[in-house]
């Protein structure tokens, strides 16, 4: 599985703005962040059939 | 073989024994910019004195890459073709991530173009052959090694300034000071201007090394790169070839490390063995640096200009240091050539530092994003950085996101002043794109066409007007009174399309595209371009 590359040009961009978002935050509330965000993101994402690919694209390689 | 640092003669000054004549351009510091700037204005007609205290080319390999962007522009200054030749053009890039290879990718070339995206070449050959062109125009450029400058003082309409030679002090005076004197730009601290930006804390470990046998196992030049190297405790390493079997490794070290004790061979060697293995090999330089991203607020003072590394400076990754200056000169070149003529309004000074902040400010934050992804600062931007690693194996989109650096792109002018705004397929700000023509004199290239002066494109049956100060270029037309090539693969007409007449500044920069030969459109186009 290859997951379409939808950011584009747009990745650096997107990238230093997630770093942004982190800073001055301490581990664990950056963990609750990224917590918030991946919650947040589900629901923009909102198709459960997308979602299990995504969460399984993610477990890959998770105990490796 | 290692390179010979011939020093280059000195000769005492004229202003040692009588006042010198006032001249047009002083450019303080002969390192890559200033030599560049000097042959610019020369292909202008305009004079210069170019002092430097020292006589050397560049010790050690410094800027290695350069972008096919800046190659066109040494293309107009007449060493292009050389830089190419004794270059190494590498094609296939290797990415890991602790031993693993994460992905590779092979760089082919887009047909159509005379450079390729980018070629590797010690700066100290660069600035050979720059001094060896500026001694092709003798009467044009006073090249003077071993003349420090120690002073200047900006009177309005001139500047004047005190330099120390062997045989010691005299002053100069001239109408503008260019000041290319580097990094740690003396001129820019007797002028106090602030300096800032991001320093890094990390300090990384330049070797260039000489072996017979490539450590990349073919005869394929290649750019490795690791983050969390296997080898060392460092964050990352970057492996790349350079001509003559030099091979530039650069080896992230962490910010507690002590420099000195860093750069000695036997902490070296080591680290060395283990990227290169048991081949024999030769260690032809090394230095220590930090790396840090600043710029100033403006690049013009009246009438001292910055150019190069003295107005900004950034992080290696992406190679945007030597390649950014190389635009600056070419900004800067034409207008300062056109105000000495009278054929523009000072004003058009103004414009080098609009446009050119622009191109630094781009410039800075790529290199600062690269050198963030490369050293990541806390638990949380390395646990991003690894997972973008881990998801690269798999995933186009990751790997898109790995950055060890964005090459060098021309930048967009789009948005600045002197651009009159339009729509075309390349739209006005940005640079030309070249293609293979075919002329009277036999197969060129657009760029070699373009450049140089401001030159108007059309296609076809398009009948350009005879514009004063403005070249003409026909493209698949027959019967002008201007040159006329064939579009000999069809790239002209593939980036340009056949509609559009495009005005081209003497930068190669495009500031104006029309539907139809207007001739008072044009004009008033080519007033808007000059500041008027
Ligand atoms: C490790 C490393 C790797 C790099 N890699 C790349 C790369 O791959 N690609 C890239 O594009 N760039 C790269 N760079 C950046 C590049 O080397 C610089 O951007 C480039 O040298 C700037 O040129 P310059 O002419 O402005 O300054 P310099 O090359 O520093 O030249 C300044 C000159 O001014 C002279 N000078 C100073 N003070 C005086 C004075 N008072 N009087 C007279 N003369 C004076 C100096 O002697 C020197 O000759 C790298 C830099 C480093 C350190």
């Amino acid at each position: 599985m290859d997951l379409k590359d939808n950011l584009g040009a747009t990745g650096d961009d997107f990238y230093a703005a997630l770093i942004a978002t982190h800073d001055g935050l301490s581990e664990s509330q950056s963990h609750a962040l990224n917590a918030r965000l991946v919650l947040i993101m589900a629901n923009e994402i909102g198709d459960l059939a997308r979602l299990a690919i995504l969460l399984k694209a993610a477990r890959k390689d998770a105990t490796g | 073989m290692a390179y010979d640092y011939t020093p280059f003669p000195y000769t005492a000054p004229a202003g040692l024994t009588a006042p010198e004549p006032r001249h047009p351009v002083v450019i303080v510091g002969a390192g890559p910019i200033g030599l560049a700037m000097a042959v610019d204005l020369a292909l202008q007609g305009v004079r210069s004195v170019v002092l430097d205290d020292n006589n050397v080319v560049s010790v050690g390999s410094r800027a290695i890459c350069w972008a096919k962007r800046t190659l066109e522009i040494f293309d107009r200054l007449g060493i292009g073709e050389r830089m190419l030749e004794k270059g190494v053009t590498w094609k296939v890039g290797r990415n890991f991530f602790g031993k693993d290879e994460v992905y590779n990718f092979d760089l082919l070339p887009e047909p159509g173009h005379k450079y390729p995206a980018f070629i590797n070449l010690q700066q100290y050959y660069v600035e050979q052959y720059l001094v060896e062109r500026a001694l092709d125009l003798p009467d044009l450029i006073d090249l003077r090694f071993l003349n420090k400058v120690t002073g200047h003082a900006d009177h309005g309409d001139h500047v004047s300034l005190t330099v120390e030679t062997p045989d010691g002090n005299y002053t100069l005076q001239a109408d503008w000071y260019i000041a290319c004197d580097g990094a740690a730009s003396p001129t820019r601290k007797r002028m106090a201007l602030p300096f800032e930006g991001q320093t890094f804390e990390e300090h990384f470990l330049i070797v260039d090394v000489e072996m017979e046998t490539s450590p990349f196992g073919t005869d394929t030049p290649e750019r490795w790169f690791w983050f969390a190297p296997p080898f060392h405790s460092g964050q990352s390493a970057l492996l790349h070839k350079q001509p003559d079997n030099i091979y530039r490794i650069d080896l992230q070290l962490g910010p507690e490390t002590d420099p000195k004790s860093e750069a000695t061979e036997e902490k070296v060697l080591p680290r060395l063995r283990a990227i290169v293995g048991d081949a024999p090999f030769r260690i032809d330089w090394m230095s220590v640096y930090k790396f840090r991203c600043a710029k100033l607020e403006s690049f013009v003072h009246n009438r001292v200009l910055f150019v190069g590394d003295s107005g900004h400076v950034v992080s290696p990754f992406g190679a945007r240091g030597g390649n950014g200056g190389i635009q600056d000169v070419d900004n800067l070149g034409w207008k300062l050539a056109a105000v000495l003529k009278g054929d523009a309004p000072a004003r058009l000074i103004e414009t080098y530092d609009e446009e050119r902040q622009h191109g630094s400010r781009e410039n800075i934050l790529n290199s600062s994003r690269a050198t963030n992804f490369m050293t990541p600062k806390t638990a949380i931007e390395a646990l991003f950085r690894n997972e973008v690693l881990h998801l690269a194996r798999d995933h186009g989109f990751a790997r898109r996101l790995i950055n060890s650096g964005r090459l060098s792109q021309p930048c967009s002018l789009a948005e600045t002043s002197l651009q009159t705004a339009g729509d075309a397929p390349l739209r006005p700000g940005s640079a030309a794109q070249d293609a293979p023509l075919t002329g009277p004199q036999g197969d060129t290239w657009l760029i070699g066409q373009a450049q140089g002066d401001f030159t108007l494109i059309g296609f076809g049956g398009t009948e350009l007007p005879d514009i004063d100060g403005v070249r003409c270029v026909g493209i698949d037309s027959h019967d002008r009174a201007y040159t006329c090539f064939i579009d000999r693969d069809g790239h002209a007409k593939a980036r340009y399309g056949s509609d559009h007449i495009y005005l081209l500044r003497p930068d190669g920069h495009i500031c104006a595209a029309f539907t139809a030969p207007d001739r008072a459109a044009i004009s008033a186009a080519l007033q808007t371009a000059k500041g008027n």
